[in-house]
């Protein structure tokens, strides 16, 4: 079948077995293999891409499902010299061992911190109607989507807060700067 | 993966084509599919079919079968009035699976048994007449009540059981254009001695949306016991609305997952909380009456005191009564 896929705001024409899942689309035909394959099942989160901005597992899609749709895979979120906030902080923590598991973090990370921002709740929110802060516990329970087999879990929580600090409105970027100066 | 012929629907008409499968979030349906535990020929992706919409007024909502579990769990009208369906679509899968699961398509999920998913053990729900392999197996997660001798398999959603609370009814385009409603209680099906049927939908039935009355005021909960805390299937669950008037428990829906082979209701236990006064001697009545036919099979047996400890803690939670 051929279908045009928008991946990291670029069109690519393939053509695809309907069978192939936007998992293997992105790795195997357009040599994106930035989104990894854990368990194909949709157990571990190592696949998660976001789709019109959400984060998804890549590996329960069929690609021929997702013409017309805007992909973004870990490749479209930074690069080497210009990284992502979340990228930085994964950097400055430790957010990894392996790093086989780091992509699915950072991009289910990168769509959980637009749900927050969107005010949806979660399952350890107390107050369904009231505002999302997140919390330790709010982190844990909205990033359970990912494991991680190294259990670089301290490192992880801990960029993913860094980051969303730094996304926060009204944040103090000078005095976060200056923080992380002194921490290095 | 066996291979398919992929139709994109654009109006429900396309839907309706013999021995064609529905797609819609694909979260079930991949799973199985990769598994080879499905085998579809045909399938009719029905995602961009107009049945998006969440649609509330003053004497309940209508849910579209598209609109993803996490759009629901966040729509404003269902966090403030169907606040246990927010609550059990939050408790269910990851974030990733909920913005890709639909409603429909949650109604849908088949089983976890994981005999039904192993093409290499007998049974009666994948290949009918072949056995069930769970049946003096490993059946930890399977049901205690409302399972047959040809199966004992669970309904996994934990949507469904605040459904199955609310009186939800399941809106089916026929595949002669004709819509008609079905409560759950009608649509799921128990397996008796046909456990490959699973609800009423025939050849051709899409699932257009939900239609779910507005609750009365009162007190919503969904307790879910698991393996652990976050991304994990319920092997006990509670889900309900219970008003209390005059130190009286006014009104009270229940529904419960984890136990039986669709979201479990029972009449006679709502009937007996209704109109007392809430403590533990009538909480432990209401468990009673849940598990007057309960069966273990072994090692499942532990669900029967987890019931009946779960129920106990809701209604605690519910009324507000720790004693
Ligand atoms: C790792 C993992 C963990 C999970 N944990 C939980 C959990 O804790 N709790 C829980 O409740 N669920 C859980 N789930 C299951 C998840 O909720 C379901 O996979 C999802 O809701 C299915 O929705 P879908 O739209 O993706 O369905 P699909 O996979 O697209 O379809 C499922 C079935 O429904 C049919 N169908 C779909 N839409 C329609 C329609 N409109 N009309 C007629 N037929 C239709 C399809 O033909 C198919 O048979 C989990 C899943 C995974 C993979
Ligand atoms: S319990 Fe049902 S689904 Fe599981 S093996 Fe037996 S027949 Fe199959
Ligand atoms: S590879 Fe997709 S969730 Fe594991
Ligand atoms: S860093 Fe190795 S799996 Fe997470």
């Amino acid at each position: 079948m051929k279908i045009t896929l928008n991946v990291n705001a670029t069109p690519h024409d393939l053509e695809l077995d309907p069978r192939t899942s936007l998992l293997d689309a992105l790795r195997d035909h357009l040599d994106l293999t930035g989104s990894k394959k854990g368990c194909d099942h949709g157990q571990c989160g190592a696949c998660t891409v976001l789709v019109n901005g959400r984060r998804i597992n890549s590996c329960l899609a069929l690609a021929v499902m997702h013409e017309g749709d805007e992909i973004t895979t870990i490749e479209g979120v930074g690069t080497p010299d210009h990284l992502s906030p979340l990228q930085k902080a994964f950097i400055r923590h430790d957010g990894y061992q392996c790093g086989y598991c780091t992509p699915g973090q950072i991009m289910s990370a990168t769509g959980m911190l637009n749900e927050v921002a969107e005010g949806w709740p979660s399952n350890v929110t107390a107050d369904l109607e009231g505002d999302t802060d997140l919390t330790r516990e709010e982190l844990s329970e909205r990033m359970s989507g990912n494991l991680c087999r190294c259990s670089a879990y301290p490192g992880i929580v801990a960029a993913i807060f860094d980051a969303a600090e730094e996304d926060r409105p009204g944040a103090d970027q000078k005095s976060i700067e200056e923080k992380r100066v002194a921490a290095e | 993966m066996r291979s398919f012929e992929y139709i994109r629907a654009s109006k429900p008409e396309d839907a309706v084509r013999s021995g064609a499968t529905i797609i819609a979030g694909g979260t079930n349906l991949l799973d199985l599919m990769k598994l080879e535990v499905m085998t579809p020929e045909t399938l009719v992706d029905v995602t961009r079919l107009d049945m998006k919409s969440i649609d509330a007024d003053d004497d309940g909502v209508r849910i579209g079968a598209l609109v993803t579990n996490s759009d629901l769990a966040a729509d404003p009208h269902i966090r403030r009035d169907y606040a246990v369906l927010s609550r059990a679509l939050l408790a269910g899968a990851s974030g990733q699976l909920r913005n890709k699961a639909t409603t429909g398509g949650n109604l849908l999920q088949r089983t976890r048994c994981t005999y039904f998913t192993d093409t290499s053990q007998p049974c009666n729900k994948r290949d009918p007449g072949s056995g069930c392999a769970a049946i003096g197996g490993k059946n930890r997660i399977l049901a205690i009540l409302g399972a047959s001798e040809k199966c004992i398999a669970t309904h996994p959603s934990d949507m469904a059981v605040a459904m199955r609370a609310l009186d939800a009814r399941v809106e089916i385009r026929g595949h002669d254009g004709e819509i008609r409603l079905a409560t759950l209680d009608d649509f799921y099906l128990l397996p008796g001695g046909n456990p490959e049927k699973e609800t009423i939908l025939g050849e051709g039935d899409l699932i257009t949306s939900i239609h779910i009355p507005k609750p009365e005021p009162g007190k919503h909960i969904y307790r879910k016991v698991r393996d652990r805390s976050s991304y994990a299937f319920a092997l006990v669950s509670v889900g309900g609305v219970l008003g209390i008037e005059g130190g009286k428990i006014a009104h009270a829906s229940l529904a419960f997952g984890g136990l039986a082979p669709r979201p479990w209701r029972n009449a006679e236990l709502e009937h007996a909380l209704v109109g007392q006064t809430p403590d533990a001697a009538l909480f432990d009545r209401a468990a009673d009456i849940l598990l007057a036919d309960a069966k273990g099979q072994g090692d499942n047996d532990f669900k029967i005191p987890l019931a009946r400890r779960t129920l106990k803690a809701a209604l605690r939670e519910l009324t507000g009564v720790s004693q």
